[in-house]
């Protein structure tokens, strides 16, 4: 015991912990639960069945009440552990309740029905973390659809922002061209002049050429952001010139050049610039909101919020839906969480 | 005060051993030769489908190359970028000052009358500024205050936190790598993911209000009052991306160089005087950054709001961004003139906190 306590307050050159360093560990587990709680609380709920997911106060476990099959009944019976007028426990399963009375059966001797006030009976319970909700939810909610979608989408966009953007650092780091300081500055100056500024016109412009409605008018107007340009060609031109004239004495083209030499030099680069995209695209929603009216064109996001705009909503096929909406991010930050952080301290963008 | 300022100011540094956890990862999947194998076999496949489609582009652009030569090349690799960028970006910004200066409600240009600056009139039309009750379009000074408030306090908020969140991260602790991950985590997650998240927690049967009515308090309508609404959709931003501005302070701070902390050391300085002298002027030029970014993120709210109150209760939580789309898509009378004309407003204070940050970003290089 006093081993392990000596090991948890070991620090770094002073001999023990300090109130100071207390404070710091207190702050930072405070943060922890304030980070994660929620999630957590949304994960453990998604679990609820719909009756408990109403139950106030709530509960921290998703329970489940126990049902049994009785001879008889077409449907599984609730049951309940009920006091009777004796004073005894016994385990009844519920028929039917009419206003403050309960109308219960012994399993063991479906025939007689005992009547006893609803305030005698407790739900005899267990802790359940059946996968209802989901099943429902990606049933009534067209889940499938939405995840293509937004897979397509984010698949797709991030492929195309990183090819364009690339093509484009390339030219504006290894080419003097007449116009290429323009183009920069230009895309600088566009920098942050985000879509919400501009959204009547592009969304003239997307109606003009019919993509409303469409997968393509959500990904191909978000493809070419300066963001990525200017990220790549400040990689870029940290590369040697000297290869790329090695390789024009060797005959190489132009294109060989971009897409042999310069692309797997940048890969750290393109590798910031492509978990950006996919964080963006997967996340994106006023977009993908303004140009699909129709719901089979719905991202998940935009599913999602429409989902719970609708009457009678259902919070417990709700959070399930929300779980498997943040599940893929989650993952991918888990896996690449030390890249993701480091590349956009270095960066500075979002 | 001894106590706080011994957390906050006493910085350590330790080089984080990253390098060799990464060898020690690499080397544990060569060890596994069946994840070797199949990985090298899909590289090879890859890099086989790779070298493939450069093939084949090639095919075309070896062609083009000869007619048009090799510095032309260069516009060949813009094109697709420039085309795309002006198509969608440069063309509609254009179009949106036509839009701001047309009769609604046609959507097609053809369509709209040219009729000035009426629609900034009607929009900068008050009888008095500080009453949006007295405005032609209260609902726009509605935004706008709305939006001010929460800038400010959101802003102010999560500067705040962050700052205090880096300057803890930086000191000497275990698993820094851990509690980074964990204050940014929430960044990643989606806005409308973040909105039904608090949604579900500060409901009216939430676990919120399960707590408060359980120790025998009344239960807060959180979500139906505008102070609460306001309150919340402040907090709610603050805690999805602070993370990302604790992470950038927390770069700033580890680039103070640890010989200055020393020498200070040396010649006595307490550790409040530590932060006063050094850590606050080093860490100036990134606090201006932050500033700057969290203040151009907070002017367009939209996403979280949406999903989270749907600007209500009433227009308590109504901002700019949601006028706008509010005019342009979701009301039943389209306006979007006027819907243009108030994001060329917003524009204005953008690119004025735009230019600020380019300037702040030069004096610091």
């Amino acid at each position: 015991m006093g081993a392990v306590l000596a090991f948890l307050t070991r620090t770094h050159g002073r001999k023990r912990m300090d109130m100071a360093d207390i404070m710091t560990y207190v702050y930072l587990c405070l943060g922890v639960f304030i980070m994660f709680g929620p999630v957590l609380w949304l994960i453990l709920s998604s679990f609820k069945t719909s009756g408990e997911i109403v139950h106030f106060p709530p509960r921290i476990l998703p329970y489940r009440q126990d049902t049994v099959q009785v001879a008889g009944y077409d449907t599984p019976l609730p049951l309940y552990n009920v006091t009777m007028k004796d004073g005894s426990v016994v385990q009844l399963a519920e028929v039917t309740r009419i206003g403050l009375e309960s109308q219960l059966v012994d399993p063991k001797n479906p025939a007689q029905i005992i009547k006893v006030n609803i305030k005698q009976r407790v739900p005899v319970e267990h802790i359940d973390f059946g996968l209802d909700n989901y099943v429902e939810g990606i049933n009534s909610f067209n889940f499938g659809v939405y995840l293509w979608n937004s897979v397509i989408v984010t698949l797709f966009a991030t492929l195309l922002t990183l090819l364009v953007n690339s093509m484009a650092a390339f030219a504006l780091s290894k080419y003097k061209f007449r116009g290429s300081n323009a183009i920069f500055m230009t895309m600088i100056a566009t920098l942050m002049v985000p879509i919400s500024t501009i959204l009547v016109p592009i969304f003239l412009v997307i109606t003009t050429i019919h993509w409303n409605n469409t997968l393509i008018g959500i990904i191909i107007p978000t493809v070419a952001t300066p963001t990525g340009v200017f990220l790549l060609r400040q990689y870029m031109l940290t590369l040697p010139d000297e290869l790329i004239d090695a390789a024009r004495i060797d005959g190489a083209s132009e294109w060989r050049i971009y897409a042999q030499i310069i692309l797997p030099l940048a890969k750290p680069a393109l590798a910031v610039l492509a978990i950006f995209s996919v964080m963006w695209r997967w996340n994106d929603f006023l977009w993908p909101l303004v140009v699909l009216s129709r719901s089979e064109f719905f991202t998940l996001q935009v599913g999602l919020a429409s989902f719970q705009g609708e009457l009678n909503v259902q919070w417990n096929l709700i959070l399930a839906m929300t779980v498997l909406t943040l599940l893929p991010i989650t993952l991918i930050f888990g896996i690449l969480q030390e890249n993701i952080t480091t590349g956009i301290a270095t960066t500075g963008m979002k | 005060m001894v106590l706080t300022s011994r957390i906050f100011l006493c910085p350590d540094f330790q080089p984080r051993s990253t390098y060799r956890q990464e060898v020690i990862m690499t080397q544990m999947f060569m060890h596994n030769k069946f994840v070797s194998r199949v990985s090298d076999r899909f590289n090879r496949w890859a890099q086989m489908a790779y070298d493939g489609l450069i093939s084949l582009v090639d095919f075309v652009f070896s062609p083009l190359q000869q007619g048009i030569g090799m510095k032309r090349m260069a516009y060949v690799f813009v094109l697709p970028n420039l085309a795309i960028f002006g198509i969608f970006i440069l063309f509609p910004m254009l179009l949106n000052f036509i839009y701001a200066f047309t009769q609604d409600p046609n959507f097609f240009l053809p369509d709209r009358a040219w009729i000035g600056t009426q629609n900034f009139n009607r929009l900068l039309t008050c009888q008095d500024f500080l009453q949006p009750g007295s405005c032609a379009e209260d609902l726009f000074w509605r935004s706008i205050y709305n939006t001010i408030q929460f800038v400010i306090l959101q802003v102010g908020l999560m500067v705040l936190f962050s700052l205090i969140t880096a300057l803890i991260l930086n000191r000497k602790i275990k698993a820094r790598g851990f509690f980074r991950s964990v204050f940014f985590y929430p960044v990643l997650l989606s806005p409308v993911v973040v909105a039904l998240l608090w949604k579900w927690i500060l409901q009216d049967n939430g676990l919120f209000n399960g707590v408060i009515t359980s120790l025998g308090f009344p239960s807060v309508p959180f979500m139906t009052d505008p102070t609460w609404a306001r309150f919340w959709v402040i907090m709610i931003s603050t805690w999805s991306n602070m993370g990302f501005y604790t992470l950038i302070l927390l770069a700033g701070l580890q680039s103070i160089p640890t010989e200055m902390y020393e020498a200070a050391r040396m010649d006595g300085a307490t550790d409040f005087q530590l932060f006063q002298k050094i850590v606050l002027p080093m860490l100036m030029p990134t606090m201006l950054v932050v500033l700057v970014l969290s203040l151009i993120r907070a002017v367009q709210v939209f996403d979280v709001v949406y999903a989270f109150t749907g600007g209500g209760p009433g227009s308590a939580t109504l901002y700019i961004v949601q006028y706008i789309y509010r005019n342009g898509f979701s009301s039943p009378v389209k306006q979007f003139g006027l819907a243009a004309a108030a994001s060329l407003l917003m524009a204005i204070v953008l690119v004025v906190l735009t230019l600020a940050q380019l300037k702040l970003r030069n004096e610091e290089a």
